[in-house]
Order: structure tokens, then C-alpha cells, then sequence
């Protein structure tokens, strides 16, 4: 799809002291870590733990109290708005699957299709072959390619998530961020979900939000663990779950 | 909806090019039949009629702006009329220069109420009515500068939904009792009327009232064929996102304040065509225009008819409006209620409008006949 960039950045995400209070209730609380190029990652951690948070100050929706987002190294991410940040390169999926529910499989990763987004260039927009040809990829990719010409509304809830996961793929974003995939999954979609996401890392930096203990073993990545807005743990599922801390907040009780 | 085929967009659009077929015989057929057939024949189609229908068409060329930023965009815009009512002064303005000498006060420059008013010179803002091309540049342009003003700061700020539609409510409003004054210049209460003629034909003639009811319906047609190809284009795809999925769209890179800002432009640009080609039939263009109620009527007209269908708009308007000539002619005091009623009706009954029922009524018919399995709905135009 892309090729590779002229220089690789030491961080695809740099997330340095980041606090982020709503009516004095801290969401996030002096929150650091960070996403190599190509990394797979799973952020887990209680509800409440500021991981929806996170992920709208890194989308631009939110803008932190204090503290530094750097994507690339040297771009920071607290300067842009949504539209801005999504064209740099950061696709967002929601907890809720959102797609286009009037507009076709195909037409919905149309829509997502890296290129110009501006008025008048939508207006006279023709797909060349080479575009329907990667729409059509990705649509296989995603396994929906019997449901090309079906409404986004017509799809079952785990088909949505898979339409949603293709349109961030059809961005060509450098970092995903993947909010609950497996959530109302069946165990077969949410294996295939997790085969899915480590497929597309190493091309593409991918953090993945997750309550999901099974999903998360099954994406075999390391484990940043988030509590009341903070990182509580970083490591291998197996060291996160043998922490002491991990274990008396999230595990134990 | 494939886009293979050259005008796909078009082809693939039966109901509306049935609407347009009967637009197209409508406007070439009555014209002869009222200056041709002689007037004793039971063929012949009066100037009433012609006038009427004229007016009809204009509405239907608003109700079209509407659902093109409502129906595609949901954008519930509830001052609409306000675009169609500076149109209309933009034309006005020019058949209020066209007077000339031929006035009560027989001033050569200022209209009737300028000279009633002790003005002794025309304001700035009347230069250049005097002009077609430039009064026609400011139907266009006059409501596209508002639009893009309000539309601009409304919604960078990210204003949506009911408080969009209240806002734009109050625009209207505050229109209308701007434009109540005197010393707006703009007629005040009375607004413009006693128009003499337009381009040197006179309105009283026949002929002038075909050409403009003719012009109407080109106008709608052209209008229509506009408003098809934006929603049928990317473009669409994209406003038809916002609609759905406002922050989704976002999330994958579209600026959505820039498209709905082009919309809902767009929009205000077709009203005031619209509104400027209905001043010359109707013969007067008045602060009531502006009001609050006329803006709510369109959504009335837009909903009947069949929201997010474009030809849906222009079912709805004629044939509210008719029932509302033909009402208001019969039982004057039962149409506001009638007119509530068809709102709660539609929206209880009739979510997507007369084009809805007659679509879904199509769809059992055609499931019914093939019952074979594999059948895809058709995708929302």
C-alpha cells in the first residue's frame, strides 16, 4: 500500500505527562508511554481508567491540561483538530462500530480511501481501476466480500467492526488506534479479528484498547496497563498479570 | 449504484426522471394550450392557472434546496424562506428600477415609498438594480453571502441538529423585522410591488406570464439535474456520511464544517432563484416572506413529499400547495389546521413521504414476484 517512509521515527507515539481533568475528576493523570513504528499494543486497565480519554486527546478531539503528544517524532498532536490528524495518519476505530449505514460496503471504504479530501475535489472525484482494485483487497481482507453491494446498516454487529477495521486500513493511517474490536464478537470472529490486527502491524503501528482477556493473549503483543489514568504496568501479558499492583486494582478483588 | 456508465447518476434515477418528463410536458404543453387554444374552448388553460402553476414550480425549486442540505446532509434549516425572500428583493429591486417615470409620484429615479418617505436620493445599496445582469449576480449572490456568513461561523463552531435549526429560525425572524422598517429602504411593511415589467415585456401580458412560468420550470429542471449530480458524486457520499456519522466522518479526514458550508450555499444560491423567478408572478415581494412560518412550511412540504429523494421535494410542495389553494379557497379557516395535521400525519405515518409509501409498496410487489433469494436492496440515491 505505502511505501515506506523516508526517515522511520524513533516514536510513532509519544505520549509525555499528560493530564487531562473534567470538573476536577483527573481522566488522565500524568500519563507517559510509548508506540514504536510497527508496534502491536494492548492498553487495558478497569473502566474509568482514562483509555477513551487517551485516545481523544490523541485524535485531536480533547485537548490535554498539560503535557506533550508527539506523533512522529516531531509533530504535536495537541496543535490539530480531528480532520487534521486523521490525514496525517492516524485512524480511529470506535467502541461503538460506526459506519456509513446508508451507503454500501464498497462505497463506505470509498469514503475512507486516502487522497484528497477536500469540496471540490470530492465533487469531481472518479475512482481510478488501481483504487477499486485496493477497495476490493480490503474488502477480502476484512472478509466481506459477499456483502460488497450490502448496506452498512444491513451488516451484523461483528461484519460493522470489520467494515470499520477496512476503512482504517484504507486510509493507510501509520498508526491505528482500535477501540474494543472484539466487543459482541463470537469467539471465531474475535480470533480472526486478532489474526487480522497482527497482520496489519509491522506496517502499521496499531494500539489496541481492550477488556477482553482471551482477545488480548491472542494478539501476543506487550501490555501497557492504565489505572485511574495512569500507567499502572508495562510488559508481557504473563508479567503484567504476575504484578502485584495489576493484581490488587484490575485482576484481584 | 454503479458509476461506469457515463450519466449513471441520471439513468439510475427513474423516479426522477418520470418528475422531470412531467415537468417538461407540463411547461410545453399548457403554454400552447393558453396562447393557442382560443380562450371559449374547454382546452384552454388560463393565465390563473399558468400563473399558479408558475408559482408552484418556484416552491418546488425551494423545496428542492431544502431537501438537498436536509434530506442529504441533515441540515434541518428552518429559515430557508429567508434566502428565497432576498432572492425575490434582488429581483424586486430590479422591477421597482424598471418603473421609472411610470410610478404614482412619477420620480425618474426613486421608487414610490423612497419619494412618499422625502428621500431625495437612492441609497447606495440601489445602485446597479437598474442593470439585469447585475440584479440577477445579486440573486445569487446576496443569499450565497449569507449563507456563507451564517454557515461559516454556525458551523465551525459545530453547531447541529435542533439548535442549528433554531438559530436559523431566528435569522429569518430578525430578517423579517429588519426588513419591516422604513428606513431599511427596502418598502418596509408594503414591501416592493407595482411592477411594471420585466426586460421591456410587460407583466400583464400573456406571454410574459408563459415565459416566466416557462423559465420556472427550466429553472427546476436545471436545478434538479444540479442538485443530482452533487448527490450522486463523491460529494454526496460524503454529506450523505455527516448525515449519518457527523464524527466518523471526521475520524477519516473530511473537513465537515467545509462541506456542509458548500451545501448549505448551494442550497441558499437555488432558493433565491427560486424566490426571484416567483416575484414577477406574483407580483409582490414583502417582509412576510421572511416569516418564521413560511421557513416551516418548506420542512412540511419536504417531509410529504419524501425526505432525501430531491424529487421527493417537488412531489411535496405541489401538492401541498395545491391542497392549500384549493383549501384555502373552499375552507379558509380549516388550512392552518389541515397543515398541522399533515405534519403530524407525515411524520407518524409517513417517515419517508409520499415517494417512501409508493418505494415500499414497489419493493413488497417486486419481493412478491421474485422471491428468490439474493435479492439486495436498492441503495439510498
Amino acid at each position: 500500500m505505502k511505501m515506506i517512509p523516508k526517515h522511520i521515527p524513533q516514536h510513532i507515539l509519544y505520549v509525555d505527562g499528560v493530564t487531562k481533568s473534567f470538573d476536577g475528576f483527573k481522566a488522565l493523570n500524568d500519563l507517559s508511554f510509548t508506540v514504536k513504528p510497527g508496534e502491536l499494543r494492548a492498553i487495558i486497565g478497569p473502566n474509568g481508567a482514562g483509555k477513551t480519554t487517551m485516545m481523544d486527546v490523541i485524535t485531536g478531539k480533547l485537548k490535554p491540561d498539560v503535557g506533550d503528544v508527539f506523533f512522529r517524532d516531531s509533530v504535536d498532536l495537541t496543535k490539530h483538530d480531528e480532520a487534521e490528524i486523521a490525514n496525517m495518519g492516524i485512524g480511529r476505530k470506535f467502541q461503538k462500530p460506526t459506519v456509513i449505514e446508508s451507503l454500501t460496503v464498497f462505497q463506505n471504504l470509498e469514503l475512507a480511501l486516502s487522497g484528497n479530501r477536500g469540496v471540490f475535489k470530492s465533487l469531481f472525484h472518479k475512482l481510478s481501476g488501481e483504487q477499486r482494485t485496493q477497495i476490493d483487497e480490503v474488502i477480502e481482507l476484512v472478509g466481506l466480500t459477499e456483502k460488497r453491494q450490502e448496506l452498512g446498516g444491513a451488516l451484523s454487529h461483528g461484519q460493522k467492526q470489520w467494515l470499520e477495521i477496512g476503512m482504517l486500513l484504507n486510509q493507510d493511517p501509520d498508526l491505528l488506534l482500535v477501540d474494543e474490536p472484539a466487543a459482541g464478537m463470537t469467539d471465531h470472529e474475535t480470533e480472526l479479528t486478532a489474526k487480522l490486527l497482527r497482520d496489519i502491524s509491522g506496517e502499521h503501528s496499531v494500539v489496541v484498547v481492550e477488556h477482553d482477556m482471551e482477545f488480548i493473549k491472542a494478539l501476543d503483543c506487550p501490555v501497557t496497563v492504565l489505572h485511574e489514568g495512569y500507567v499502572l504496568a508495562e510488559g508481557t501479558l504473563e508479567q503484567v498479570q504476575a504484578d502485584d499492583k495489576v493484581i490488587e486494582v484490575y485482576l484481584g478483588r | 449504484m454503479t458509476s461506469q456508465a457515463r450519466l449513471a447518476w441520471l439513468q439510475s434515477d427513474v423516479g426522477g426522471k418520470r418528475v422531470l418528463a412531467i415537468i417538461l410536458a407540463v411547461i410545453i404543453v399548457l403554454p400552447l394550450l393558453n396562447l393557442l387554444v382560443p380562450p371559449d374552448s374547454v382546452f384552454h388553460v388560463s393565465s390563473y392557472t399558468i400563473g399558479l402553476l408558475g408559482k408552484y414550480l418556484c416552491y418546488a425549486l425551494l423545496a428542492l434546496a431544502v431537501d438537498l442540505i436536509w434530506g442529504y446532509c441533515g441540515i434541518l434549516s428552518l429559515g430557508h424562506g429567508a434566502f428565497f425572500a432576498l432572492g425575490g428583493y434582488a429581483m424586486g429591486m430590479y422591477l421597482m428600477r424598471q418603473i421609472g417615470e411610470r410610478g404614482v409620484y412619477g420620480h425618474p429615479v426613486l421608487p414610490d415609498f423612497m419619494v412618499f418617505l422625502n428621500w431625495d436620493a437612492l441609497p447606495w445599496y440601489w445602485y446597479g438594480f437598474d442593470n439585469f445582469y447585475f440584479a440577477m449576480l445579486m440573486v445569487l449572490v446576496a443569499p450565497g453571502l449569507l449563507a456563507f456568513v451564517f454557515g461559516w461561523l454556525a458551523f465551525r463552531s459545530r453547531v447541529t441538529g435542533v439548535y442549528l435549526s433554531i438559530i436559523t429560525q431566528a435569522m429569518t425572524y430578525a430578517l423579517m423585522l429588519a426588513f419591516f422598517r422604513n428606513d431599511m429602504g427596502f418598502g418596509g411593511n408594503n414591501g416592493l410591488t407595482d411592477f411594471k415589467d420585466i426586460l421591456g415585456f410587460s407583466l400583464q401580458a400573456d406571454t410574459t406570464k408563459v415565459g416566466l412560468f416557462v423559465a420556472s420550470g427550466v429553472a427546476l429542471i436545471l436545478g434538479y439535474l444540479l442538485c443530482r449530480y452533487v448527490v450522486s458524486s463523491k460529494l454526496g457520499r460524503v454529506l450523505i456520511s455527516i448525515r449519518d456519522a457527523e464524527s466518523r466522518s471526521r475520524f477519516i479526514g473530511y473537513r465537515v464544517e467545509h462541506f456542509k458550508l458548500f451545501v448549505f450555499v448551494l442550497s441558499a444560491v437555488l432558493a433565491g432563484v427560486a424566490g426571484a423567478l416567483y416575484v414577477p408572478q406574483v407580483g409582490i415581494i414583502n417582509p412576510g416572506e421572511f416569516s418564521p412560518i413560511n421557513s416551516i412550511e418548506i420542512i412540511v412540504w419536504v417531509a410529504l413529499g419524501g425526505r432525501g429523494f430531491l424529487y421527493g421535494a417537488i412531489i411535496g410542495a405541489v401538492l401541498v400547495n395545491y391542497g392549500k389553494t384549493f383549501f384555502t379557497g373552499a375552507f379558509p379557516e380549516v388550512w392552518l389546521f389541515m397543515l398541522g395535521g399533515l405534519f403530524v400525519v407525515s411524520t407518524l405515518f409517513l417517515p419517508q413521504g409520499v415517494v417512501g409509501i409508493v418505494q415500499q409498496w414497489k419493493d413488497k410487489r417486486a419481493e412478491q414476484k421474485a422471491h428468490a433469494q439474493g435479492k439486495t436492496g436498492e441503495a439510498v440515491p
